[in-house]
């Protein structure tokens, strides 16, 4: 199993403590994980991106150029990545803040309205883990459990409180990939 | 304590926690920031002293200082401020005194970027500060490796009293990866009874400079460097081959990029093309042994950097005309993707025979 996925989106949408969950989780289950970070001098209003391996084998590059998974959560984002997922990957797309419509036929595409369904459930914050829950109930690379696990170590002692919304995000994420596919 | 996620800059500061050392001087400068932050608080709980000096020269010149009390000290930056401390190295050399230096290093020259880099070999492995030196230089490639080399930094650092840099590029410095601390093993080390602590009646003052007026006295003593260093370069080699002993072309590249390299190296392999990877761990001492056993017997290599060609020098030196030495870099904090690599594999080799 080598999963290479590339989460991007504007700063503050949670995209680096999305990758660092799918990384701790995979740690927890004892795969070999990286977790590397785009760190430039992004402009605001540009995209943040992290790009995280979760393998059985030891991971050799934690460079990802063709990401077996892309999860976009703004337009540049999609512009940016859509074209690199690998031929038969996969590419997850929070359809609330982007406006394209992907043409390609040789990839998986999800679309989900996930700021929407957030704001929904009271919380715009947890959009990121409604797309985590859809992204692990369609590459079943880690477990919900190991997730809700990993929460305990990427949130701040004072945030526990939060691990419970967040929680049902996620649980709401992989509840829709489940009843539409 | 079980595997943890850290951040590269993080995995290095702890590890020198564990070595023992208890004083960092240091100024922030990205992409190794975190290491600094990390140091400030962390030292404090384990007895030891953080300071944020009000320069990268004041930093090294402090380093400088408290490594002449025999205590174990590190510095840390990135490639500017890693320049800015070239002086203050060379003082370390000449008065003999251990030290470990980082450099996570930046795209260059000058203010350059933030984005990884591996273009600070030269000054590294030729002696970036002034007069007839070298220093030992560790590369490691993986978080876990981190956790060792520094460990092991400081040790060559006592043994040989030598300043020792610990080389990073901006990807490894950022990047996550689980790492475990075990126990260290405690090497055994000479005795510090040149430290400067005071006599307390008991002996000669102790001295430590890198002035000497006298040439002949200064050749002498310059002559004792270079063994040193001799004995350096016999002990203290350290590399790493993957997949060489069939290879028709050898890969050579350090620090990250031998792993975006291995995954080029086996995706030929699964074309049925022999290639394998020499991955030297020390910088300097360079690992020529590698190169004498195989120079004879493959087509060529093939030196892959974040830089415009500088390790490519030391590989032909090793090579010296056995074999064909090839090069693929990238410049300016442009990491050399897997994909790249492989097609510079398909070029030199005449790719895959049908």
């Amino acid at each position: 199993m080598l999963e290479e996925t590339i989460i991007a989106g504007f700063g503050g949408q949670g995209v680096m403590s999305m990758g660092q969950l799918i990384a701790y989780a995979g740690m927890f289950e004892g795969k070999a994980v990286s977790w590397l970070p785009s760190y430039g001098p992004e402009q605001r209003g540009g995209t943040a991106n992290c790009a995280v391996v979760v393998s059985d084998e030891q991971v050799g590059s934690p460079l990802v150029t063709y990401p077996s998974t892309a999860i976009v959560l703004n337009n540049p984002s999609f512009d940016k990545f859509e074209p690199l997922v690998s031929p038969g990957g996969l590419l997850i797309i929070n359809s609330s803040l982007v406006a394209r419509v992907s043409k390609r036929s040789d990839i998986k595409v999800i679309e989900l309205t996930a700021t929407d369904i957030a704001n929904d459930m009271g919380n715009v914050r947890v959009a990121n883990m409604i797309l985590l829950g859809a992204f692990i109930e369609l590459t079943r690379v880690v477990s919900c459990e190991s997730v809700i696990h990993s929460l305990k170590k990427v949130l701040s002692e004072d945030k526990h409180h939060l691990i419970e919304v967040n929680k049902q995000a996620l649980n709401k994420g992989t509840s829709m990939i489940s009843v539409t596919h | 304590m079980g595997k943890v996620l850290m951040k590269g800059n993080e995995v290095i500061a702890e590890a020198a926690v564990q070595a023992g050392c208890k004083y960092f001087f240091g100024y922030p400068i990205t992409p190794q920031s975190e290491l600094v932050a990390y140091m400030a608080r962390r030292l404090p709980e384990v007895g030891g002293l953080f300071l944020q000096a009000e320069s990268e020269i004041a930093a090294i010149n402090m380093v400088y200082g408290a490594a002449g009390t025999g205590v174990r000290v590190m510095t840390s930056s990135s490639s500017p401020g890693f320049s800015l401390k070239q002086e203050g190295i060379s003082y370390l050399v000449g008065s003999e005194l251990p030290a470990v230096v980082v450099n996570v290093v930046r795209g260059g020259p000058g203010l350059g970027n933030i984005q990884p880099a591996q273009s600070d070999y030269f000054q590294v492995t030729k002696g970036g500060g002034h007069g007839d030196y070298n220093i030992p230089v560790l590369a490691p490639a993986s978080l876990q490796e981190i956790v060792e080399l520094t460990s092991e930094a400081f040790d060559i650092a006592d043994r040989y009293r030598t300043p020792v840099i610990l080389m990073g590029d901006g990807m490894l410095g950022q990047m996550m990866e689980p790492v475990e601390f075990g126990e260290r093993t405690e090497s055994e080390l000479p005795e510090k009874n040149w430290a400067t602590t005071g006599t307390r009646g008991d002996g000669q003052p102790k001295i430590i400079t890198s002035l000497e007026l006298n040439a002949e006295a200064l050749e002498t003593r310059n002559e004792a460097l270079q063994n040193k260093f001799a004995r350096i370069k016999e002990n203290e080699v350290r590399y790493e081959t993957y997949k060489t002993d069939d290879a028709d072309y050898i890969m050579v590249a350090f620090g990250t990029v031998a792993r975006l390299t291995m995954n080029a190296i086996n995706k030929a392999r699964q074309q049925g093309l022999k290639v394998g990877l020499i991955r030297p761990i020390s910088l300097w001492p360079f690992p020529e042994k590698p190169f004498l056993e195989t120079r004879d017997r493959v087509k060529g290599y093939i030196s892959v950097e974040m830089s415009a060609g500088q390790m490519v020098e030391d590989v032909r030196l090793a090579v010296n005309g056995h074999a064909d030495v090839d090069f693929y870099g990238r410049t300016g904090g442009v990491v050399p993707t897997q994909e790249e690599i492989y097609q510079k594999i398909l070029t030199v080799t005449g790719g895959i025979s049908v």
